[in-house]
């Protein structure tokens, strides 16, 4: 029963209505970054990108960044390798506790998150660990790394065991069969999977928020001045926090691009 | 072999677990611990006196709860209605145009949510994206919507779309097209293929969606901060007050406490009824 002609147009301007929704925002955010006003309001009547100057020359802008990037990086690291191997006791081996574990998998998604971040923050502090970017990494880690789980399980539901049993019928060891088949089949859902952990990190606020003690990562300033009066900077370092995400999506797809490329060109000949 | 697969089950799992440990289910025991403290405690060595619960209803604290709860309610349904003509077509329609929206949609989620909300300040507010460019043009403006509980359910809706979304195309992509055509073909209606083909068929991604949406809104606590000025105090809000400025953590732990039952009830039962294998799409 395929769908009539005006059921398709209508439901595609539907469509494109909810993509225009999602990023109304974000081009409201836009234009107030680059308002020369200091107390902005629309229509805009002049624009400058100094706000943009001075937040490239700020040192409180530098170290944001730096502690959002670094908790970002070591979660994404972190997370892979866990996923990589999550994602097989989810989907690849037949073990008794799999749908448990499965379940189990789901819990932290469905745990609000800044409920999460004040028990680590108690957690924490009846360890007298005093938090820091390092405490963040684990509260991140706890939150992504299912994420994480989920996308490389995709992948692994997808790959013919035979392939592993054959190597092991001939003999390979199971650390030889992770490193030569394994891992080379999951790489596509890893690699997605460390886009996703890295996004997910550097855009996490309620996790931030509790977690991180007296540093501060990026969307915790932003949630900061937006609720205690404005900044200029606001918008400016979101739209810079939102630009660096799509720097990296496009990296990314580039890669994947290039790759593929050369392995057809390579299979061509 | 069977062997075998049991052994490497166990070790995969246990870097996972490994985290979940100390991550997830130390900081568990840690709030329920204070939760039972008496007032104003900031170690677990104290006589437990579960007072924290009673002021619960003493101060009042239930009404946030109920406003959490009530909200998290009325955008769970309106995401379930506005999602379901968007997750057919994706499940059933549109080609290359659902990678599109696909891609689009989970785009915006590795956006800040403050950002995004923020983004919608902005719009909304006097003077702002859409206000001043109507006055401008026209002279005429209007009050500005922000600040009450509808834009906080608006906000709720704009955060959550995506998991209600995803889950929903992918439960409706499981209804099989022959199960809707011999329906057709055998004179049912539109709304009678919809309630006995496709609603049930297409059960365990609604669960999946209308679950979490529900649970995410029902802790959500930057709608109400940034869109809502705080019109009405959700109950992490109270949570969060209660850590910071109150500092009085058995407080905050036992609002918690009863925040993660009510969620956690809710989860496990949703989840308990859903086959992960199926739904991600075990080919085996």
């Amino acid at each position: 029963m395929p769908a009539s002609r005006s059921t398709r147009i209508v439901l595609f301007v539907y469509g494109l209505l909810v993509i225009g929704l999602l990023y109304l925002p974000l081009v409201s955010v836009g234009f107030a970054s680059v308002s020369r006003a200091r107390y902005l309001s629309f229509p805009i009547k002049k624009y400058s990108s100094k706000w943009y100057a001075e937040a490239l020359a700020s040192g409180t802008v530098r170290d944001l960044l730096w502690t959002s990037l670094s908790v970002a990086v070591i979660v994404t690291i972190l997370s892979v390798i866990i996923a990589f191997f999550g994602a097989l006791a989810f989907a690849r081996y037949e073990w008794r506790y799999r749908t448990t574990f499965q379940k189990l998998i789901l819990l932290p998604i469905f745990f609000p998150q800044t409920v999460l971040g004040l028990a680590l923050l108690m957690w924490f502090n009846s360890l007298g660990v005093i938090p820091s970017w390092k405490t963040a990494v684990v509260a991140h880690l706890v939150w992504i790394a299912p994420i994480a789980t989920l996308i490389v399980a995709i992948r692994a539901y997808s790959f013919d065991p035979a392939l592993e049993e054959a190597a092991r019928d001939m003999g390979a060891s199971t650390p030889t069969i992770l490193k030569e088949i394994t891992l080379p089949l999951l790489m596509p859902g890893l690699i997605s999977a460390g886009l996703f952990a890295f996004l997910l990190s550097w855009g996490n606020f309620p996790l931030s928020l509790f977690a991180t003690g007296a540093d501060s990562t990026l969307p915790e300033w932003l949630y900061a001045k937006m609720v205690s009066g404005y900044s200029p900077l606001v918008p400016t370092l979101g739209i810079m926090s939102v630009v660096a995400s799509l720097f990296l999506i496009l990296a990314a797809f580039a890669i994947a691009w290039l790759v593929q490329t050369i392995r057809d060109s390579k299979a061509a000949q | 072999m069977q062997q075998l697969n049991q052994k490497l089950g166990y070790l995969s799992a246990l870097p996972m677990l490994a985290v979940f440990a100390i991550a997830l289910f130390a900081p568990l025991v840690v709030v329920v611990l204070f939760s039972i403290m008496p007032s104003k405690v900031f170690s677990l060595a104290n006589m437990p006196d579960f007072s924290a619960y009673s002021v619960f209803f003493s101060q009042g604290y239930y009404k946030s709860l109920i406003w959490s709860l009530g909200m998290a309610l009325a955008s769970t349904v309106i995401l379930l209605v506005i999602s379901w003509p968007l997750a057919y077509g994706m499940a059933k329609v549109f080609r290359k145009f659902t990678l599109v929206l696909t891609i689009a949609v989970v785009m915006s989620l590795f956006v800040s949510e403050n950002i995004r909300l923020f983004g919608w300040v902005l719009t909304l507010m006097k003077g702002g994206l859409i206000e001043g460019h109507i006055r401008a043009w026209t002279g005429v403006g209007f009050d500005s919507p922000l600040y009450g509980v509808p834009i906080i359910i608006f906000g709720l809706v704009y955060v959550y779309l995506p998991f209600m979304l995803f889950p929903l195309a992918q439960g409706i992509s499981m209804v099989p097209d022959d199960a809707r055509q011999a329906a057709a073909d055998l004179g049912a209606t539109r709304w009678q293929i919809f309630r006995q083909i496709d609603v049930p068929l297409a059960a365990p991604g609604i669960v999946v969606g209308c679950l979490l949406s529900f649970v995410l809104a029902a802790g959500a606590v930057a709608e109400s901060k940034i869109l809502g000025g705080q019109a009405v105090i959700t109950i992490t809000d109270d949570i969060e007050t209660a850590f910071t400025f109150g500092q009085d953590w058995p407080l905050g732990s036992s609002l918690s406490v009863i925040l993660i039952v009510i969620i956690g009830t809710l989860a496990l039962f949703g989840i308990s009824r859903v086959d992960l294998d199926q739904i991600m799409g075990r080919k085996r």
